[in-house]
Formats: C-alpha cells, sequence, structure tokens
C-alpha cells in the first residue's frame, strides 16, 4: 500500500503577534537530522524550536539503509525499537556479474547485540517516528510546519532569524542556531562558506516499486547487486526490499543521460520488467538524480552550527549521508546542553567541528571509493575492475576489493582532545552486549557512565552514572576484558581505567567535557 | 623495496615463464591477464607500505623511458 503523506498541522506562531521571548536554541530543518536533534536535546533538558519549510515527511523512499550505530543513538532517542520492528532486516547479499552468480554471503550477525548490522526502512517512516516521538515531548520541543527561515543575523552571544509562513513574517531570536537543511542548505549559502569535493558524472536512476510477489528465490529478503547486468547494458544495478513490499531499484544510467528523459514510466516500465520479468508492480516513486561528496571546513561558525547534509554530503553508496548525519546530532547533542547550562566551556563546540569534521571526511573517502570502482573513468580501471570481478567467483581475496558502498560504520575518536589515554577501546563506540535483563546500549548511552565489572566498586564522582555489572556475561567479558570504562553520553568510550580511582576518573571527565585541555 | 636481484639463478627461468603465460593470447588477453597478476602479486605481498612504494616507484620514468 502507498504511503499515506498526511500533513502535519500548522497554527499560526506567537511571534507573529508579539516577540517570543529569546529560545536557547532554534533548528532549521524537520528532516531526519534536525528532528532527532531537537529529540536529542530534550532529552538532555533543552528546549528547542524547530522551523520547516514543508509540512509533510520525504516524499520518496531516500535514505533507506540505517546502521547498527544509528539505530542504537535512535534506542536512546526513544524509537530504535520502533524502527528495527517496522524495518527489513535481510541476512543474504548476492553479486552478479552478467548473469553469473559471483558469490553471495550471509550477513550472519554476531551474536550479543541488541541490533542487527542494518535496516531497510523509508525516510518517510524514519521521519514519521521521529516526528511522533518529538510530539511526546511537547514543553521541551516546538514543532512549527510552513515556517521558512528566510535570512538569519549572528549578533555574537545570539542570532535572529527571519521567517515567513502563509499568515506573514515574523522574526525569532535564539542563543544558538543549527542549520539541519539539508544539501542545499540556504544558511551556508547566505554565508557564502564555500562547500568543495567531488561531483560524479553518472546518473543514477532510483525506483521504488510494489509488489505482492518477491522477485527473490527464496521468501526471505535479500540484497541483489549486479555490476554489468544483462538487463542494463554495461552498468550496475541493486535490488534490495523495503517494508510493505516495497523495492528499491538503483540503476546507474552513465554520464550522458537527459535525466527527464529517463524518469518518465515509459522508459522506466521495460527497465523494471528486464529485472523482475512478469510479476506484476506497481510504479511507488522514481528519480534520476547526480551526487557530488562535499563538506564544509568548519561545521561550528560562532553561535550557528551545521549538522548533517547542509554540512556534508556523499554519495549513496555505503549509505552515508543519513547515517552520519544523525552521528552529528549524538556528537552535538550533550555538549550543546553541557554549554547552555553553563556545566562546560563554549569551547566545547569545537570538539564537535573537530570530531565530525573528522567523521565526515573518513565518510567522504570511503563513498567516493565506491563510487570510484562503480564508474570506472577510462579503460584501465574498467579493465581492472573486470579482472578484480572475474577473480572474484575463484579467488576470495578479490572479493574483498568489489567495492558497492562500505556500510556506514562509527568513526574511531582515538587520539582526539576529549579522549584521555591510549587504551585500544578508547574513542570507539561503544559495542553492545547483554546485560540482565537488558542490553549495554540502553543504560550506557545520555550521561557519562562509568562501567565497573565484577569485584571493582564504583566510587562516587559528581555527574558520572555508576554501571556496575557484578556478573558479566561471556559477551561483555570478551568485549571488554579487564578494567573499567568512562562512556560519554553519546556512547563513545573516553577514558579506560585499569582501577576505578577517583581523582583519575574525574580528571577523565573534565578532559572530556573541555573544561580541561 | 627490494631494488637489487631477488631471483638469483631462476632470473631467466621466471622471466621465460612470464612471457610464456602470454603465448597464444591476443592483446587484450594479455592485458586482462596482466591485471589479474597485479592483483593477486599485490595480493601475495599484502603489505600497503611495500604495495604503494612499489607503485611509486613504477610509476617514476625510467632514464630509457
Ligand atoms: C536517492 C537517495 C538515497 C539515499 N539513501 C540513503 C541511505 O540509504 N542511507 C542514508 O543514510 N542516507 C541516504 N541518503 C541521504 C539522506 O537522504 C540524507 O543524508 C538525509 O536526508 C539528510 O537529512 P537532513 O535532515 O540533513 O536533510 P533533509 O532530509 O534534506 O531535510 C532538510 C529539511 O529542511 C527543510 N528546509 C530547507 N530549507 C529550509 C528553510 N529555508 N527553512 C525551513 N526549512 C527548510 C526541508 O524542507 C527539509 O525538510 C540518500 C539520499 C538520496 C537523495
Amino acid at each position: 500500500m502507498a504511503y499515506d503523506y498526511a500533513p502535519f498541522p500548522y497554527t499560526a506562531p506567537p511571534g507573529l503577534t508579539a516577540p517570543e521571548q529569546r529560545h536557547p536554541v532554534v533548528i532549521v530543518g524537520a528532516g531526519p537530522i534536525g528532528l532527532a536533534m531537537a529529540i536529542d536535546l530534550a532529552q538532555h533538558g533543552v528546549a528547542s524550536v524547530v522551523l520547516d519549510d514543508n509540512n509533510v515527511v520525504s516524499v520518496g523512499s531516500r535514505a533507506i539503509c540505517w546502521a547498527k550505530r544509528t539505530l542504537e543513538i535512535f534506542d536512546r532517542l526513544g524509537v530504535g525499537t520502533r524502527m528495527l520492528d517496522k524495518g527489513v532486516t535481510w541476512k543474504v547479499g548476492r553479486l552478479f556479474h552478467g548473469d553469473k552468480p559471483v558469490y553471495s554471503f550471509d550477513l550472519l550477525p554476531e551474536e550479543g547485540h541488541k541490533y542487527p548490522a542494518f535496516i531497510n526502512l523509508q525516510q518517510y517512516y524514519v521521519e514519521q517516528y521521529l516526528v511522533e516521538r518529538a510530539q511526546e515531548l511537547p514543553d521541551l520541543i516546538d514543532l512549527r510546519f510552513l515556517n521558512k527561515v528566510t535570512g538569519h543575523a549572528d549578533k555574537g552571544d545570539h542570532v535572529v532569524i527571519d521567517i515567513e509562513t502563509p499568515d506573514g513574517p515574523y522574526q525569532l531570536e535564539a542563543d544558538y542556531y543549527i542549520a539541519a537543511e539539508g544539501a542545499a542548505s540556504p544558511t551556508r549559502k547566505r554565508m557564502d562558506l564555500p562547500f568543495e569535493g567531488q561531483t560524479f558524472e553518472e546518473h543514477f536512476l532510483i525506483v521504488d516499486v510494489e509488489m505482492e510477489k518477491s522477485p527473490f528465490e527464496t521468501d526471505s529478503p535479500e540484497r541483489w547487486f549486479w555490476f554489468a547486468p544483462p538487463f542494463h547494458h554495461g552498468q550496475s544495478a541493486l535490488l534490495h526490499k523495503q517494508p510493505d513490499n516495497i523495492y528499491r531499484i538503483d540503476l546507474q544510467l552513465g554520464p550522458e543521460t537527459d535525466p527527464k528523459a529517463e524518469a518518465t514510466e515509459e522508459k522506466v516500465i521495460p527497465r523494471i520488467k528486464a529485472i523482475v520479468g512478469d510479476t506484476p508492480f506497481r510504479l511507488d516513486w522514481m528519480s534520476v538524480y547526480k551526487f557530488r561528496c562535499a563538506k564544509l571546513e568548519n561545521f561550528v561558525h560562532n553561535h550557528v552550527l551545521f549538522v548533517g547534509d547542509s554540512a556534508h554530503v556523499v554519495s549513496p553508496f555505503g549509505a552515508r549521508g543519513g547515517n552520519g548525519g544523525i552521528q552529528d546530532v549524538d556528537n552535538l547533542g550533550w555538549k550543546l546542553a553541557a554549554v547552555l547550562s553553563g556545566d562546560a566551556p563554549a569551547a566545547l563546540l569545537d570538539s564537535y567541528n573537530t570530531e565530525r569534521t573528522h567523521g565526515s571526511a573518513e565518510n567522504i573517502l570511503n563513498s567516493s571509493r565506491a563510487t570510484n570502482f562503480m564508474t570506472p573513468k577510462s579503460p584501465i580501471e574498467a579493465l581492472f575492475r573486470n579482472e578484480v570481478l572475474n577473480l572474484a567467483a575463484t579467488h576470495p581475496f578479490a572479493r574483498k576489493l568489489i567495492n558497492s558502498g562500505r556500510l556506514s560504520q562509527p568513526c574511531s575518536l582515538q587520539g582526539m582532545q576529549l579522549q584521555s589515554g591510549n587504551h585500544p577501546l578508547v574513542g570507539q563506540s561503544l559495542i553492545d552486549a547483554p546485560l540482565d535483563g537488558g542490553w549495554l546500549v540502553e543504560q550506557a548511552q545520555g550521561a557519562f557512565t562509568l562501567l565497573t565489572f565484577g569485584e571493582q566498586t564504583a566510587p562516587k564522582v559528581d555527574g558520572i552514572r555508576a554501571l556496575h555489572v557484578a556478573t558479566p556475561g561471556p559477551d561483555l567479558a570478551r568485549r571488554y576484558g579487564s578494567g573499567c570504562y568512562l562512556i560519554r553520553p553519546d556512547g563513545h568510550i573516553c577514558a579506560h581505567f585499569d582501577r576505578p580511582e577517583p581523582e583519575a576518573i574525574a580528571a577523565a571527565l573534565a578532559r572530556a567535557k573541555g573544561q580541561t585541555q | 623495496m627490494i631494488l637489487e636481484d631477488n631471483l638469483g639463478p631462476e632470473g631467466d627461468s621466471i622471466y621465460t615463464a612470464l612471457m610464456q603465460a602470454h603465448e597464444g593470447l591476443t592483446e587484450a588477453q594479455s592485458h586482462a591477464l596482466n591485471a589479474r597478476l597485479v592483483l593477486m602479486l599485490i595480493n601475495e605481498v599484502g603489505d600497503a607500505d611495500r604495495i604503494k612504494a612499489v607503485l611509486q616507484e613504477a610509476r617514476t620514468p625510467t632514464p630509457g623511458a
């Protein structure tokens, strides 16, 4: 069944009739990133106003692959299990070269994690669930649809924002202004900030079709990827399943394509038939696009902060756009809350810039490599790729070189300023494990947490929540070994101690909050 | 990176084997074989630093080229 794009209600904002009090945070854009940002801040006790020029969720499925780390962050935001229950978890991936299967792999999840490697779920569901979660926090989140931001001015210690509504214009003031307005970011343009990177010339056609009958040979959902598919000369193709019997088909069209001519039913229907044969289907959505990899040099400009696609864009291979943006939110939420409450100096926000420009550079590197593999630029690149594919059927090493996207992974913050010491887990995001009656990700995120085991006793340190596991299960014991850990509110491990000594713990905490260098 | 001889008395026989591997192939088949060979040898070496050093060395034009 087609998704019901019910519009969100618009109500005339109070600022139209009388000036509003200055808000701690105004978020521009109610895409997945802006919405997650508002929920994250609310859970840290910070109120925000979210402005969006539109009043429906994402039209078309857009981001469909949500990675394990994102689901763990969604868990903290109160929507993880809802996403998991609705999403499609696939296990078998098959890769074809021409009409020959090259190999298949079983994405057998390692036991002992609450969430799988990733799920497929249309962006419109993700946004709907985030909106509904935000609506559960009405005292802290003020969602304003059909509120278009047309200008802003940074006044040094606050920002003044110009907004247009169906009832006319008004202004708001905010301590902090978060730009979450997507790839075309008007804020970025207004500030004339360079957004540099690599543009790719290939066009891609993306189509969602609804089919009762699975095109796969088994009942369980799979992911099929073709290099040089027989039905689509010389290019690549991808087929995978979303909820509601919607299938995503991605077709590489090459550089010399007229996008308008390609995104028509006459052109698209024969292509789909070539893939799914006689299976009846309904076209749900289609779009032809080109993409680029680019980022801002700096995500923090005084009281204007950039998150999500307005800060960085990547090619879709590896699903790093939406997933990368959710990690921005995870990183920024607790820091901004600590700065606003006076618990941390404003300089803590610089670490958001350092850590997330690093993460986004890593995402760009990975997705550019995948794009280059998928779109060979010269006969010699095409030759090497072909031989990698030829070798892969019989030589396992070559399978690892085939790159149709490396799935989004959380980046390591090892060696960066807020972390203490160089234990191998320091800087990593926490690895989940079962606890008695729950999961580590449910109990170790959202606040600074000291994780201790067995005989250890956690000292009382101000601002730290203790999580003591008296008898660690085998997964926890294997993943964490000995000693104890300090975990940041965003689930990154920031220190390891052989013994829980209060002074060392307090020092690591001060460092993680940017109070000491 | 090894720039001195590492093949010893087997040099001639290895070179001959390389030529023989290409015997009877069209130019396109030979190029494909070379590509596979590079990929397989890279995997044999398996050390990113050594491979990158060799790649760079191979790109540096030799006086006769
Ligand atoms: C075809 C395609 C496939 C993709 N697949 C994946 C995937 O599988 N996995 C993945 O992780 N990512 C994927 N992405 C990327 C993902 O869709 C984006 O990274 C994600 O939507 C970014 O979220 P955002 O909230 O930053 O921006 P957007 O989702 O673009 O949201 C921005 C919001 O801001 C609003 N806005 C804009 N200007 C103003 C203004 N002046 N005033 C008020 N509001 C404004 C817009 O209306 C919009 O609601 C894909 C993208 C595309 C196009």
